[in-house]
């Protein structure tokens, strides 16, 4: 099958939909699909052979923080073209809703159009402004995927219609045969994601950590991701900041060894999130888990039962639950067990099929993708001039 | 002069927007299409496959008449009766593979592995393309109920679409299996 992914961000900047789009290509190219990924880029930035460049994205505040998107007619242009020269079965268009280069494709293409939904915002004044321009794009959508229940939840609010529920992929064997590294080991928290985004949450862990440090002498925090560190630690008292160590930017290899070696791993974050795929990595690599109780999160961690939930934004239920949690390596243990067997359905290996299944239910009845030439009233006339070429 | 030039303009506007809605309107219908195309033939796959488990002999005997029986009447069904005979069909299914037990006998058979690979594909399928086809029905009906498609008869002799309801919850025995 070929098959065309149209991925909206940036492919140089690391995110979690950009990680996503490489991992399924990556995971269908071996299956031996053939797949062409549509992606903004700088032009001297190496891709892989399966990426094509739509230009240079341009960073303007969106949806709450500042978002690399194309638009304009050099990217539209761009877009045909990839869709003229790719022959495409089916094109997926990831966050058709934003406005770049999912939208474009939409506005470009017909036939089978499978698209992803990965945020969930609750309603917002630009969605409801841009309903009717949106409203002609969306309805080419022959399928609609979403991330997880909550994610369909709020699409189905905002555009109406339904969803499939896939949720992203993870390659839990990578994170299962990962090796523990010994000095990140020990009675150890772990921490992954942007240290001055306060949404990650990292702000509520360190209210939290003065007491927990104090009932555990012996615990210690990781912090992996960029930011600065002398801020986040501005509010810790002095003699407890060496119990933090900041690793900074790490390794795909590095975050899975350091899951592996963490006793807890602790996502306190305090929403905008759809999925957290994040937590199934952590899962995945054995780790108990303690997350704010986010939609989304009770969802990946099916209600409480694959890793513990606390209060969102507070420091001390979750101060209560690590100092619970690091004290009975008996609950961890139970913990580790319940999440690896609760992954599985993360998994490329399930994913990869549910999302192939949805390619070929779209597929069944239909033509093959095309740029959408919309002659309109000249066409019908018999007076567009391209007419010939199809 | 200047006023027929406008309302040259204005109409030449108005036709415009009218081939352009005309277009959609089109383009959602062949849509609609292809969705129903694409659950017509999940809902024939599942049929076929539950009839062959059913005929094969690996089910015990009153499993094999239920399953025969629902497979049977979803094949043949009327389009009236087709919701409801589908939905008979899913639960016929849901009963005979209540347990895993059902599951791993039928796997053990010779065949069975194949075949019930094939079923799985074909219940997960199912809801899929009902979704689709569903969602396919929403945005045709809300682009029809305009006011600009009704007065101009936009959508012409096609009928209106109508949704496809019915019970597709897959047996938890089948879809608990990773295909």
């Amino acid at each position: 099958m070929r098959i065309g992914i149209v991925c909206p961000y940036s492919w140089d900047v690391p995110g979690g939909v950009q990680f996503h789009i490489r991992d399924l290509a990556e995971h269908l190219i071996r299956l031996g699909h053939g797949v062409s990924v549509l992606a903004p880029a700088d032009d001297e930035t190496p891709l892989p052979p399966y990426v094509v460049s739509a230009g240079r994205a341009v960073p303007v505040p969106y949806n709450g923080s500042v978002a690399r998107l194309n638009f304009g007619f050099l990217s539209a242009a761009r877009v045909r073209r990839w869709l003229h020269e790719g022959g495409f079965d089916v094109i997926h268009i990831h966050e058709p809703a934003s406005p770049s280069l999912g939208l474009l494709a939409c506005w470009a293409a017909q036939g089978p159009i499978v698209a992803t939904f990965h945020t969930s915002n609750p309603r917002s004044r630009a969605m409801i402004a841009a309903y009717p321009i949106l409203q002609p794009a969306l309805e080419k959508i022959s399928a609609r995927i979403a991330v997880s229940e909550y994610a369909r939840r709020t699409l189905v609010e905002h555009l109406g219609g339904d969803a499939v529920v896939i949720p992203n992929g993870v390659d839990v064997r990578f994170f299962a045969d990962a090796r523990p590294k010994p000095e990140w080991e020990g009675e150890t928290l772990g921490f992954i994601g942007r240290i001055d985004e306060p949404r990650k949450g990292l702000p509520v862990l360190m209210r939290a950590l003065p007491e927990i440090f104090a009932a555990r002498p012996g615990a210690r925090l990781l912090v992996a991701g960029r930011g600065d560190e002398k801020e986040a630690v501005a509010t810790l008292p002095e003699e407890l900041r060496g119990r933090v160590e900041f690793l900074g930017m790490v390794s795909d290899e590095d975050k899975a060894r350091l899951l592996r070696s963490v006793d807890v791993y602790v996502a306190p974050n305090t929403g905008g999130e759809s999925f957290g795929i994040i937590l199934v990595e952590a899962l995945s690599a054995g780790a108990a888990v303690l997350a704010s109780d986010l939609d989304a999160f009770a969802q990946v961690l099916d209600g409480g039962a694959a890793g513990e939930l606390f209060a969102n934004e507070d420091a001390e239920a979750l101060a209560g639950a690590a100092i619970r949690l690091l004290g009975d390596p008996g609950r961890r243990a139970e913990l580790r067990e319940r999440g690896s067997r609760h992954v599985r359905r993360f998994d490329w290996e399930t994913v990869g099929a549910d999302i192939l299944a949805v390619y070929e239910t779209v597929t069944d009845g239909a033509a093959s993708v095309a740029a959408d030439e919309r002659a309109g009233l000249w066409a019908r006339l018999g007076l567009a001039r391209d007419q010939a070429r199809d | 002069m200047t006023t027929l030039i406008w309302i040259a303009a204005a109409l030449v506007l108005i036709a415009v927007y009218l081939s352009w809605t005309a277009g959609r309107l089109d383009r959602l219908h062949s849509r609609l299409d292809a969705a129903r195309a694409a659950l017509d033939a999940q809902l024939l796959r599942r049929a076929s496959v539950a009839q062959e488990l059913a005929t094969a002999g690996v089910l015990d005997p009153a499993a094999s008449i239920v399953l025969y029986q629902a497979a049977h009447a979803a094949r043949q069904a009327e389009e009236e009766q087709r919701e409801v005979a589908e939905s008979e069909l899913s639960q016929a299914l849901r009963a005979v593979f209540a347990e895993s037990a059902q599951v791993e006998a039928v796997q053990e058979a010779p065949g069975g592995e194949a075949a019930l690979g094939e079923l799985t594909e074909a219940v997960r399928r199912v809801p899929m393309a009902r979704r689709f086809h569903n969602d396919a029905v929403r945005a045709a009906r809300a682009l029809r109920r305009h006011r600009t498609v009704r007065w101009f008869r936009l959508a012409g002799h096609a009928p209106f679409p109508m949704a496809f309801e019915m019970d597709d919850e897959p047996p938890a025995a089948l879809a608990a299996r990773t295909v």
